[in-house]
């Protein structure tokens, strides 16, 4: 036997069968009960701009790789689909094309591939991409279709549960009248509420959710320390008054806290390695999305939480390690 | 399976990857005795032994052909009897070239002082400083996989006190399974390795620490120690790196190795089944460690088995007893999976250290693509010893050695969990072992 067609290289000489384009597929995967909700609840146009999102985020960081930065493509891991779905995910579903087309660039150009691609970003792309258009196109990424709207991208637009809380509370409605008005608790949980496409529904979220635990590719410690957090803070200032404030329920159910919980603050790449420092990571959002909600002018503040808190990712990192064995007490430097 | 009981295992991190033990209902089979056998003078961790024979002497099986240079050394017998033929430097299992002794067998003719016969000898005579020396004397080095000397380990540091001895049965390694067969079919000489292990360390109480997944070994030992104060088995979760040394401290004792240290600074020494039974061999049978047990496995192999082979003789005489070398075969691993060596030579010979062969399938074979670092955080979560791989790999890389060294790059143990489960597949552990082979060479200097 010709030794010489033997490989030769050092241990382990066994690997996992989660690799990173198995884990991107995974959370692709995760992701579709939400777009399925999303097409059901507002129609076609959810897939459209799903679809758009996806092609502009791929064709744009193809075209970096390839034509400015010189290097072999590197869409094929996937990770610039899922930027494009958790885009779409985060505007409304009847956005016109050319603000995706911005939203992507931004996302890709200068959230990912300007830091040297894939593992070096600071910042969710995806959020970087939302955040730039929320304020460069307030009006447009703030008009909700109402559901059930099919494929017209001018339908009736209607505000989101913590649109009309904030403005209610502005003008001095209790909280009590408002909920009346609104849908009831279980109709938030599977979604029928306004909002951006992919948010509406926790239901479907906690099912991809449920998923990735199972397969292993993110751990709870992210999700159930930010959402704890929430229903903690929000629960003692429900508690205090009930009639300025919304109970707990409703602010996990409402807006982006169960999409932030679950796609956006998970990202590997813009989150703490260790355990500890993701629950640091996820009390710190949970602290911020609350504040903001509660005492800032933005009615949510799920996306501006979790970028404030990418921000302090190095720093948690430094701190927040895990225990050594057989070291007592680890200095600190 | 026992409900309501949770399995001890260690702390901090580990893997668990498919256990594949195709061969553990193989019984063990004496390998036939080849033509020539190939002995390295350094099978194992120390100053290589000094070679006592010259080309042409006649030897019989078991007599001394180089003797330890040093405490931190071992004895090399003949593993055959015949002339000694070229003394010359050969490929060994590490990769490298090390002087070897070939011997041209002739026959099987041992030394008369040698007990041949299978009857147990359960009456410990040596006191323990002559168990020690005898064990010493017979060349007896760490057979799971470290080969580190045990009269080494046995003489514990003046002003420690040790407590516990614990016997490894884990074989947490995926595929081999020579410690379990052994477990299976000498398991009174183990226990009486054991007594002889206490009585030289002046223990009473040992425990031995076996994986679930060898539930009949568990229950051998059990049904077997029922009479026994002193000697406790404790079956462990199936949990890689279960069987480093300093897990199982941690697993079966809730005790920590001190960083830099010892076991014995904990109050444990512990031992390898394989080698508990070479130590019931050579005390009480006045045996060197001749010969050992080897797994020869693999996905495709033809007939998985277990063999009791003579120390020097070449792989291949395994490989061709276990149904030849497969097709599809793309690497050979001396060990397992996740700790062993990849040969490329077939005529490398099997040593003390040496626990298995390994075929793997040439599609499993390469390395997969590599991809950036996701700060995913799983090598961190995966490291038994608490270490942060990705930081270590991107330290060592720049070769910032002072930094690596801060961070514990010294206390890594090699067990591979962080690059088993990277899904950038990085190159973790080889960057670590850069990094620690930097900072060796700076001692040096
Ligand atoms: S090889 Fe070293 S760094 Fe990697 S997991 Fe094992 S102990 Fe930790
Ligand atoms: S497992 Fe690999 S990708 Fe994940 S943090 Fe460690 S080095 Fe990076």
């Amino acid at each position: 036997m010709s030794a010489g067609l033997l490989t030769v290289s050092p241990s382990p000489h066994i690997h996992t069968e989660l690799t990173v384009p198995q884990i991107m597929r995974g959370v692709i995967f995760a992701m579709i009960p939400a777009l399925l909700f999303s097409i059901y609840n507002f129609g076609i146009g959810a897939l459209y701009v799903t679809g758009l999102s996806v092609l502009f985020c791929v064709a744009i960081e193809y075209a970096i790789a390839r034509y400015l930065l010189n290097r072999a493509a590197s869409i094929y891991d996937g990770s610039a689909i899922i930027t494009g779905m958790l885009l779409a995910f985060n505007v409304p579903s009847n956005l016109p094309w050319h603000i995706i087309l911005i939203g992507s660039a931004v996302a890709i150009g200068i959230g990912k591939m300007s830091f040297g691609g894939l593992g070096n970003n600071p910042f969710n792309p995806a959020l970087v991409g939302r955040v730039f258009l929320l304020l460069s196109f307030p009006v447009q990424m703030t008009s909700w279709p109402v559901q059930g709207a099919t494929f017209s991208l001018d339908a009736v637009t209607s505000a989101t549960p913590l649109g009309i809380l904030k403005e209610g509370i502005r003008s001095g409605t209790p909280v009590d009248t408002l909920l009346s008005e609104m849908p009831s608790y279980t109709d938030f949980f599977f979604g029928l509420q306004a909002g951006s496409l992919g948010e509406m529904s926790a239901f479907a979220l906690l099912l991809g959710l449920i998923y990735m635990l199972y397969r292993k590719i993110i751990t709870w410690h992210i999700p159930v320390s930010m959402l704890v957090t929430i229903v903690v803070m929000t629960g003692i200032f429900w508690l205090i008054d009930p009639t300025r404030y919304a109970s707990p329920l409703f602010h996990l159910l409402t807006g982006g806290v169960m999409l932030g919980a679950v796609f956006m603050a998970t990202d590997y790449v813009t989150s703490p390695f260790t355990h500890r420092g993701m629950l640091i990571f996820g009390f710190g959002i949970g602290v911020l999305t609350v504040l903001i909600r509660l005492f800032g002018s933005y009615p949510e503040g799920v996306s501006f939480a979790i970028l404030i808190m990418n921000a302090f990712v190095p720093m948690i990192n430094k701190f927040a390690k895990e225990p050594r064995y057989g070291v007592v007490k680890e200095k600190r430097k | 399976m026992k409900l309501h009981h949770k399995l001890k295992t260690f702390k901090l991190g580990g893997v668990h990857p498919d256990d594949q033990k195709i061969s553990a209902g193989v019984a063990i089979t004496p390998l036939p005795l080849p033509k020539v056998v190939t002995i390295p003078v350094a099978q194992h961790i120390g100053a290589p032994a000094k070679i006592i024979v010259q080309r042409g002497d006649m030897v019989k099986t078991g007599q001394i052909i180089a003797t330890h240079e040093g405490f931190v050394s071992s004895n090399i017998h003949a593993s055959a009897s015949g002339r000694i033929g070229v003394i010359e430097e050969v490929m060994d299992s590490s990769g490298f070239k090390h002087t070897a002794i070939s011997i041209r067998v002739k026959g099987d003719d041992w030394q008369e002082n040698i007990d041949l016969t299978e009857t147990l000898v359960e009456e410990i005579k040596l006191e323990p400083k002559e168990i020690v020396a005898r064990i010493m004397e017979a060349g007896v080095v760490g057979m799971g996989g470290a080969a580190f000397p045990s009269h080494v380990k046995l003489s514990v540091p003046e002003g420690k006190h040790v407590d516990h001895l614990l016997i490894n049965g884990v074989e947490c390694e995926p595929y081999l399974t020579a410690d379990h067969r052994l477990m299976l079919e000498r398991p009174k000489e183990i226990i009486v390795g054991i007594k002889i292990l206490m009585k030289a360390l002046g223990v009473d109480k040992a425990i031995i620490g076996i994986e679930d997944n060898k539930q009949d070994a568990i229950e051998l030992f059990q049904e077997l120690l029922k009479t026994e104060t002193g000697i406790a088995v404790e079956a462990l979760e199936v949990h890689y790196p279960q069987g480093g040394e300093k897990q199982l401290i941690q697993a079966l004792l809730n005790r920590e190795v001190p960083s830099g240290g010892l076991p014995a600074d904990v109050g444990a020494i512990v031992h390898n089944v394989g080698t508990t039974y070479a130590i019931y061999q050579a005390v009480q049978k006045n045996k060197p460690l001749i010969e050992r047990v080897v797994t020869v496995t693999g996905k495709s192999v033809k007939q998985p088995s277990n063999f009791l082979v003579r120390i020097g003789t070449p792989v291949i005489d395994l490989l061709i007893a276990a149904g030849g070398v497969p097709e599809d075969t793309g690497k050979i691993v001396s060990g397992g999976p996740m700790m062993g060596k990849a040969i490329a030579d077939l005529d490398v010979p099997v040593a003390k250290g040496t626990s298995g062969i390994l075929l793997i399938p040439k599609d499993e074979a390469s390395r997969a693509e590599v991809y950036n670092c996701l700060h995913c955080g799983k090598c961190i979560e995966a490291c038994p010893m608490g270490l942060e791989p990705y930081h270590l790999l991107l330290m060592s890389k720049k070769g910032n050695s002072q930094r690596a060294k801060e961070e514990h790059i010294l206390d890594c143990i090699e067990c591979g969990s962080c690059s088993f489960v990277c899904p950038s597949n990085r190159p973790i552990l080889d960057y670590i072992r850069l990094g620690k082979t930097q900072i060796r060479k700076q001692k040096k200097v």
